[in-house]
């Protein structure tokens, strides 16, 4: 039902205090004020979260699957990005 | 447990609670009814967890109740096996809930006293009264910012919308008084502090409500409140339908557990 009335939201949530705000689904609802409401009553109700983002899914930009190659495909075998070459002391902990 | 209906003592305590407790667990009945038929989904979802927050109210206050009657009665006994005339609700909460728009409305209309009620109840003499009011002073707020957000939307909104919020509000109007009123037998707890007087709540009540209706863009009526009983256990045919449907099981199949 996502008429002009109706816009589709996506939903962020933060789960707790210091994390990022992940994404967990998508809603429709009629403005911002009941996008967030509808965000609460559909995703925050066993607790999951601290804080809730809801962006009009009209305002994202995304890749085009078809430009995947181009995109994706290049930075697969530049295995040298990756740190595993370096030893990480223990007292650092998880980095 | 029995299926015959229990008898309530007349401490006034008790039926203080016991008339709250009814208000909670009819309300949320009713809006468990809009489950799998609310306009949309996410509004379901928020009905019924608008239910869900009144029933843990009722069956909060339903264990107190139990506690200061004193009789081996418990949240179940007094949900399931008291007769109509035993139960002490407004009016308001047994109407039935008509369209989306008159539901809200009610919601509404309740939540905008309740939550002025439940601050002013963090506050009772009653330490337990005051730790359940902590509790629910939370979800009433949200219950009263989701449904005045949506009396503006449906007053503010399509000529039908409109329509449907104003004629809402005109027939539960005569029912909204008798949440500002105090039964004889609540002086006592009110002077002690027990209880608080509600009202004391009607001008700040009737403030906040006509501010939402401003901007709703409908207009109060200007009926008088004329319906109350409920708190007598005086109630319309609804709330038989109400609790024969609510009490079924327990009647048909006594003690029954799953």
């Amino acid at each position: 039902m996502a008429t002009p009335r109706f816009p589709l939201w996506e939903v962020f949530i933060r789960s707790r205090t210091g994390l990022a705000h992940r994404h967990v689904g998508s809603l429709h609802a009629v403005d911002a004020t009941s996008a967030l409401d509808a965000a609460r009553d559909l995703f925050t109700r066993r607790n999951e979260g601290v804080s809730i983002w809801v962006v009009p899914s009209a305002s994202l930009v995304a890749s085009d699957p078809g430009d995947k190659a181009m995109m994706f495909d290049p930075a697969s075998d530049k295995i040298y990005r990756h740190p595993t070459f370096y030893e990480v002391p223990d007292e650092v902990g998880h980095m | 447990m029995p299926a015959t209906s229990i008898a309530l003592a007349t401490d006034p305590l008790l039926r203080f609670i016991l008339r709250r407790a009814d208000d909670a667990l009819v309300l949320g009945h009713r809006l468990s009814e809009w489950c799998g038929h609310a306009p949309m989904l996410e509004e379901d979802m928020a009905l019924a967890n608008i239910a869900l927050d009144l029933l843990g109210q009722a069956r909060a206050l339903y264990a107190y109740a139990g506690v200061v009657e004193g009789a081996g009665h418990d949240e179940d006994a007094y949900a399931y096996l008291r007769d109509p005339a035993d139960y002490l609700n407004l009016l308001l909460v047994e109407q039935p809930n008509g369209d989306f728009a008159r539901t809200i409305v009610r919601v509404w209309l309740y939540s905008a006293f309740m939550d002025l009620w439940w601050q002013r109840m963090t506050a009772s003499k009653d330490a337990q009264l005051a730790a359940i009011a902590a509790r629910a002073v939370k979800e009433v707020a949200y219950h009263l910012r989701h449904a005045a957000a949506w009396v503006v939307r449906l007053g503010d909104g399509t000529p039908e919308s409109h329509q449907r919020a104003q004629a809402g509000l005109a027939l539960l109007w005569p029912y909204a008084g008798e949440m500002l009123t105090s039964e004889p037998d609540e002086a006592a707890l009110i002077a002690a502090g027990v209880a608080c007087d509600p009202e004391t709540l009607r001008a700040p009540w009737l403030g906040r409500v006509k501010a939402v209706a401003a901007e709703a863009g409908i207009s109060l009526p200007t009926t008088p409140f004329s319906q109350q009983g409920g708190r007598r256990g005086h109630h319309g045919e609804a709330m038989g339908h109400l609790l024969a449907e609510l009490q079924y099981m327990q009647r048909t199949y006594p003690a029954a557990q799953w």
